[in-house]
This record gives C-alpha cells, structure tokens and sequence, in this order.
C-alpha cells in the first residue's frame, strides 16, 4: 500500500463519529457513574462537527485534516475532552512531515506525538483511569507490530485489541484524574468512560485502514 | 423531570436573552457565550475573567460590574467553556493593564483556560495571568487526584481581587492576592437531594428519603461518602469539622463566613445553618466578622449547602467592604 492516505484519515474520523453516536448513551452513563454525565454528548457533539467540515471543506493533506479536526474538537467539545481530543490532533499534524500520505511508521510517530500531547495537558499517567490507559498500551501494540514486520492493518488491529484490554482494566482502578478522582474509592468497579472513547477510536483506525488495504 | 423549559437544548441560550433583557448594564455576545460589563475595556483596569459551565447562577453571570469581573464565559451546563470564547473575552477586556483568569478548579476548566492563555499569546500582546481557585476540603490526596475544587472561595476571591483592579492595582499584584484570598479559604457541602441535568431528565445519582451526601461538589458529582439523615447541628459538625482542621483561621481580622445554598434550600434553613455555624466558630475561637448567606454558586436544583469561611487580613476587609454593583451582589453604590 501507499501509505494511509487523506481518504483513509476521512473514513478513520467518520468511522469513530459513527461509533461515538451509536454509543453515545452508553458513553453518557459511564461518565454518570463517576462523572458528570455528558462524555456522550459532548464528544458526538464535536465528532458531527468535524464530520461537517469534512463534508464542507476536505482538507488537503493529513496535517490540514488533523489540525481541522483537533481545532474543531477543542471548539466543540467543551469540558475535559475537548482540550485532550483536540491536543492529540494538534499535536499529530506537524508530525506527518506534510506528506500527502503517511508510511504506517509515520502514521505511529504521528499518534505517538498525540499521546505525548494528551499526557502533558492532562498530566495522566498510565493507571490513572483514564483515556491514557486506552490509548499507550495501544501505541505499544501498533510500534511492536510494526516493528516485527506486520502490516499496517494488522498492527492496528493489535493496537485495537491493546486498547479494548487496557478499556477494560480501567474498571478496578482507582481515579485520579478529572472528576472521577473525586469519588476516591468509589470511582472503582467502574469502566472509564475516556478510555471507552479512545478504545473507539483505536477501533476506528483499524477499520479504516483495513478497508483501505483491501480496496 | 418537572422544569420551566422549551427544549432542554436551548436552556443556556434563552437563558443569556433572559439576562440580556434583565440587566441592560451587561453587553452579550450570543454567539461566543460571553457575557461583559457593557463599559469592556475599562481604560488602564486590570481585567477579570471567570467562567464555568452553566447551572451554578448567580454564578459566574451574577457578578460581573464595577467591584467584580470584567467579563465570564458561559458553557453548557456543567460543561466547561471552550478556549476561543476565553481568548476573545481576553481580547475584549484588555485595558492596558493586562488581564487575570480566575479559574475554578476542575479539570476541564483548567486545561481550556491553560489553552485560551496559549491562544492569546499567539494572537495578541495581552498579558494573561491566571489563578486556579481550589478551597473544597473534601478532597483527599489531592497531590495525587485533580486536587481540591473550587466552590465557595471564589465569591470572596472575585469580590475582594474586583476590588483591588478597581484600585488600580497591577496584574500580579492581582494574581498575587488571588492567591492569598484562596489560600485563606476552605470550603465543604453537603447534598440532600442530587439534582437533574435537563439534557438527562433524571437525577445524577440517586439518594434515598434517610440519607445524604457529605463532600459534594458543585455538578451533581457524588460526594465522599453517604451518612444518614441527621440533625442540621450534626450536619454542621460534619462540615466545620475538616474545615478548621485544615487551616488555622483565628487572628486577622476575622473570618468571613458563607452558607451557600446549592439551589432548592430555602433561605429559612440556610439561616439555621448559619445560626449552627456561627455557634461552633464561636466555641472554637474563630470571629466572623462579615457573612453571606444565600444561594450564590448552585448546582441546578439540589438541596443542601456549603460552607465556605475565608480568614480575612485588613486589606482583604476593606476591600470586601469596598462597593460592588453586580446582579448577584451590590453595595454601596
């Protein structure tokens, strides 16, 4: 393959919208668990802006559609998430090098650098329960795969497979970070819901970049 | 859900007309969800910025005007406003003198600002300094969580540092007793009721008829622990207790004293709770000498209340005394 091109980018991000509106309530009652009741709605919120712009004006190259998408989500989103989904774009498009499409080691430094971003707004570490516990056991996945000679496609499906594990090792932590830190004890047994999100959007790569292969 | 609503989407926004219409001395803009005193800029003024998610009025809205903020950023409800509402205000409320965010600590609320003061260093020379407020006791370990909250201390920080801008006084020396004012502050509620995010329809956590929540926040966020219904004099134990525990608040000037209601408490019982206050600050040597009482920082429509008691030096005093004329606020002018 060519790399991940600015249409696979496209079907990544419209993808994950799809997958935060289908489990939006979902999403809403985790966050009312041990938050404040609204990662649903305000993450779907921000996924159908950004699905208007594509629609509206698609970018040019992968860094324009990550900028695009992280400005719009930090527009959109509001509280907690809309800084940290927003950083993580931001923070991807200057590491793509402006290339019109990103070889599959490119495509992992630029998610590297999103994560790198989402750690220093947020200061998580991973085993705070949060979306940071999704996401690097995820990017250790993608980088290990890639580094044994798998496919692009296959790496992603070993980040989305890390990145369901590490969602589901967030149920006995304790928080603590965001507001569910508040809840000290109480916030374990419960699932997080940022990294339920990221796990989607893990996900979502993998389905788009998948699709792209067998195209 | 039983409320005064068209559709639970448009609450925000048919609420800022409804202010709009009521208080002719503010200047909104709809679009950005930024609420000014209509005189923004005011000429060689340090200015202040607040802002938070909706649903705690008066706050953030109640008190901008001389003696107070400059201008406050209106988010959905319970959800944090968004960087570029907070970096046109800064732009708009920029005297000369620079402009100071006061920042109510949550985690969303910080990082937006944290990344509004990037956007405005990138796009404009407004100096920008920010003060996080964080007086909630109820949070433990807070060098390991998101740290304490900010809930009753804020009143006093916006009142006693709008003051001071008035006077002219510089941007850090602002910062710097915004600062002093949170640091002489600590704060802890209590619900009796959760209360109903009109987007969701049903209470944020359930409480039974005997129970209550001690250690609340203010979004409807369940508090540290859940204790049987008791006597307020118990209650009011329960929540001076890890307040004077946590600070020193004898000497000074005295205490200022704030029994804030979190939104369906009537004003009868915030009083009882402010006799039982007063009674245990007395017993333990603590002199208040100035005292709010009311629902100023609410959470929708919960019953129950916070605590809030700042230890006040001279300058603090005065400038408390100093006038203010805000919707939320006004004395002396």
């Amino acid at each position: 393959m060519a790399g991940v091109d600015t249409d696979a980018l496209q079907r990544w991000l419209r993808a994950f919208a799809a997958s935060v509106a289908a489990e939006k309530d979902a999403l809403t009652g985790l966050d009312a668990a041990i938050g404040d009741a609204d990662h649903g709605a305000n993450m779907d919120r921000g996924m159908a802006a950004v699905v208007a712009f594509l629609d509206a004006t698609p970018p040019a190259d992968p860094a324009a559609l990550f900028k695009q998408t992280g400005m719009t989500l930090v527009k959109s989103v509001g509280g907690a998430s809309g800084p940290l989904y927003g950083t993580l774009f931001l923070r991807m498009a200057p590491a793509t090098g402006g290339a019109a499409a990103l070889e599959p080691d490119v495509f992992a430094k630029a998610l590297r650098a999103g994560l790198d971003g989402v750690v220093a707004r947020g200061k998580a570490e991973p085993g705070d329960k949060t979306m940071v516990d999704a996401l690097a056991p995820a990017l250790d996945a993608l980088d290990a795969a890639l580094a044994a000679g798998e496919s692009l496609a296959a790496a992603l499906r070993a980040a989305a497979d890390a990145a369901e594990r590490g969602r589901d090792e967030t149920t006995p932590m304790l928080a603590r970070k965001g507001r569910a830190s508040y809840l000290g004890e109480r916030s374990i047994g419960h699932q997080d819901p940022g990294a339920t999100s990221a796990a989607l959007l893990v996900a979502a790569a993998a389905s788009a970049v998948a699709d792209q292969e067998a195209a | 859900m039983k409320k005064l609503l068209n559709d639970p989407a448009d609450l925000v926004a048919e609420s800022l007309r409804g202010v709009e219409r009521a208080h002719p001395e503010l200047r909104i803009d709809h679009e950005n969800r930024i609420l000014y005193r209509a005189d923004a800029p005011v000429s060689g003024k340090v200015g202040l910025l607040s802002g938070g998610g909706s649903g705690h009025e008066p706050a953030h809205a109640g008190f901008i005007g001389p003696g107070m903020l400059d201008a406050v950023c209106a988010g959905e409800v319970f959800t944090s406003p968004v960087p570029d509402q907070m970096a046109e205000a800064t732009k708009n409320i920029d005297g000369g003198a620079g402009v100071l965010h006061l920042v109510w600590n949550y985690t969303g609320d910080v990082m937006n600002f944290d990344m509004a003061a990037e956007l405005a260093a990138a796009e404009t020379d407004t100096e920008v300094q920010a003060v996080v407020m964080n007086d909630d006791v109820a949070v433990e370990d807070s060098l390991f969580t998101a740290g304490r909250r900010g809930t009753g201390a804020a009143i006093a920080v916006e009142k006693i540092v709008g003051a001071a801008a008035d006077q002219g006084r510089s941007l850090s020396e602002l910062a710097d007793l915004a600062r002093r004012v949170n640091d002489s502050s600590r704060s802890m509620g209590m619900a009796l009721t959760s209360c109903t995010v009109p987007a969701k329809g049903t209470p944020t956590f359930d409480l039974p008829e005997d129970e209550i929540e001690i250690g609340i926040g203010i979004h409807g966020e369940p508090g540290r622990r859940r204790v049987p219904l008791t006597s307020a004099h118990e209650i009011a134990q329960m929540l001076v207790d890890p307040i004077l525990a946590d600070r020193d608040f004898t000497g000074g000037e005295g205490v200022f004293v704030f029994v804030n209601g979190m939104g369906a408490t009537p004003q009868l019982e915030l009083y009882l709770m402010y006799n039982e206050v007063a009674a245990l600050l007395d017993k333990a040597g603590i002199v208040p000498v100035r005292s709010l009482v009311g629902p100023y920082v609410t959470s929708l429509d919960m019953a129950g209340c916070l605590v809030s008691i700042t230890r006040l030096d001279d300058d603090m005093l005065r400038l408390w005394d100093a006038p203010v004329a805000t919707a939320g606020l006004r004395w002396g002018m």
